[in-house]
């Protein structure tokens, strides 16, 4: 009961204290919110492109095109050679009738040109999955590497690029976040000194009386955590509310459909609940730095 | 029955300031003691060794059966607990009442509030301002103020109230009323009060046991005693 009551004292203090001293407090919330709505959209780039890619990961495919004249003896030797690399994933054959038919489905006008010929002009082709985007131009030489294969056709390059400009923007985003979080820790840690001098006396008092150190601290660490938090939430109302909307806007496509966005729900409650966890952690881990650094008992 | 003791203690700042040597001293529970001598005589030193604010460089301190020199930081707060301390500048918080600078620090150990409001009442009647719960600090005499604290000191029935320089700052007249006041507590709480002083007349008037410290050194220790003076003695 005696720690119940300690604790809930403990806690009206530090938010006193944090209205006390309030334009500091106010200098401190702002910067964890400006940093925490960063933290919160490297999180959404950052989800949505592991999320592309991954998508695009399993369209990583190779189609190999076999000449015209190759016959099915051939066609099973080079089926051979596919088993045998162990980068392909899945490979698939089509016919050229095979593709005829598709044409077929597609368009009346192809069928029609396609039946005016004497012959079918289409190709056999093997549909080649890759086990993973940097081997793309590895398999893709290997499977080009035969007498039979007349063309390889993959996304050459534009997938790479994709993940390559991801990856720049992930990794800026993750330096910059880091450096607010820093300046932001410092700027809480700083509130929290102010505060640790202004209640000098009452600290003296308090430790004359016999209160324990750990309870003299506790209200520091509170409030840090308390600052924390506060800056917290805005950037979660802020990335809840323009997820949605942008999702809602697109419909979760951004430019037509090349890219697609990772659906709100349950995503966004776990994205806010990390933010709110940095922040308090942020908070915490700044006031016990002060703390130690300047509570001298 | 010993209730302070100390046992060959030195106290040495880090500044190389010699402030007591070779000290022993026994003081007795419920006793009224002066501790007197100049500044820079090395009484402050005492005093804030009985209250662990200050570790000897040598020797040890009992309080109350807890030897106090080598007691862990985080365990201080174990002896604050009964030992209440009384200063010259009061120590009182401005933006509390009379009321709340008295129950602070029962709050701050977490007593139940219908305890707090018990102790901080008896108290304030003990030091008869119980007409003034309401009242800030600054609102208060300098007398009322040090009353005000010395509740504060007593709230949690301490085994002893250490006083340093209690009456440094107030006019004679208030001053002989607080020790007054600190005689009706070892009266009728029973708590050993050890006064750092040197007010002549207080001490004069009062004739309780005197220790003398003088360049770290304890000169003169007398039950009933006056105020001791080398220097007028010397000449």
């Amino acid at each position: 009961m005696r720690a119940i009551r300690v604790i809930i004292r403990n806690i009206r203090d530090a938010f006193k204290s944090v209205f006390r001293n309030f334009s500091l407090s106010f200098a401190s919330i702002t910067c964890s919110a400006i940093t925490l709505l960063l933290v919160a959209i490297a999180l959404i780039i950052s989800f949505n492109v592991n999320y592309l890619t991954k998508q695009y990961e399993n369209e990583l495919t190779i189609v190999a095109y076999l000449f015209h004249d190759t016959n099915e003896e051939q066609i099973k030797e080079y089926d051979a050679l596919l088993k045998e690399n162990k980068n392909i994933v899945e490979y698939k054959y089509k016919s050229k009738e095979d593709w005829k038919k598709e044409c077929q489905d597609d368009s009346q006008i192809l069928l029609n040109a396609l039946d005016s010929l004497s012959y079918n002009p289409l190709l056999d082709s093997y549909t080649i999955k890759v086990d993973d985007i940097k081997n793309m131009k590895k398999v893709a030489d290997y499977v080009g590497n035969s007498d039979y294969v007349e063309s390889v056709d993959y996304n050459e390059g534009l997938v790479e690029k994709i993940a390559v400009i991801f990856d720049i923007v992930e990794k800026v985003s993750i330096i910059l976040v880091i450096a607010l979080l820093v300046v932001t820790a410092f700027l809480i840690g700083n509130t929290i000194k102010l505060t640790i001098f202004s209640r000098k006396t009452e600290i003296e008092i308090m430790r004359l009386v016999g209160t324990s150190n750990i309870v003299i601290k506790l209200p520091f660490l509170f409030e840090g955590f308390i600052l924390g938090v506060l800056g917290s939430i805005i950037p979660i109302i802020i990335m809840i509310y323009g997820y949605l909307i942008l999702y809602d806007r697109t419909n979760g496509y951004i430019y037509s459909n090349v890219i697609k966005m990772v659906k709100p729900f349950p995503f966004i409650f776990y994205a806010s609940l990390f933010v709110l966890v940095l922040g308090a952690l942020m908070g915490m881990i700044s006031s016990i730095r002060a703390v130690r650094k300047y509570l001298k008992i | 029955m010993k209730f302070i003791e100390l046992k060959n203690v030195y106290k040495v700042y880090q500044n190389g300031v010699t402030a007591l040597v070779d000290t022993n001293l026994t003081i007795g529970k419920g006793e009224f003691v002066f501790i007197i001598g100049n500044s820079g005589s090395g009484k402050s030193s005492l005093v804030k060794l009985l209250y662990r604010e200050e570790r000897p460089t040598k020797g040890e301190v009992y309080v109350g059966g807890i030897n106090v020199a080598k007691l862990r930081n985080s365990s201080v707060y174990k002896l604050r607990r009964k030992i209440g301390v009384v200063f010259q500048d009061f120590k009182l918080l401005p933006k509390l009442t009379v009321y709340e600078n008295v129950a602070f620090g029962l709050e701050s150990i977490g007593t139940k509030s219908d305890e707090i409001r018990t102790k901080v009442l008896k108290a304030l009647e003990h030091v008869g301002l119980k007409d003034k719960v309401r009242a800030f600090p600054n609102q208060l005499s300098g007398g009322e103020q040090q009353r005000v604290c010395i509740a504060r000191a007593i709230v949690n029935n301490p085994k002893v109230l250490i006083c340093d320089e209690p009456t440094g700052d107030l006019d004679p007249g208030l001053s002989l009323e607080i020790v007054k006041l600190l005689e009706t507590i070892n009266k009728e709480l029973k708590t050993t009060i050890i006064m750092a002083t040197h007010d002549k007349q207080i001490v004069d008037k009062m004739k309780k046991r005197v220790i003398a410290i003088e360049n770290g050194v304890v000169v003169y220790d007398q039950e009933k005693g006056k105020y001791y003076e080398s220097d007028k003695s010397n000449n």
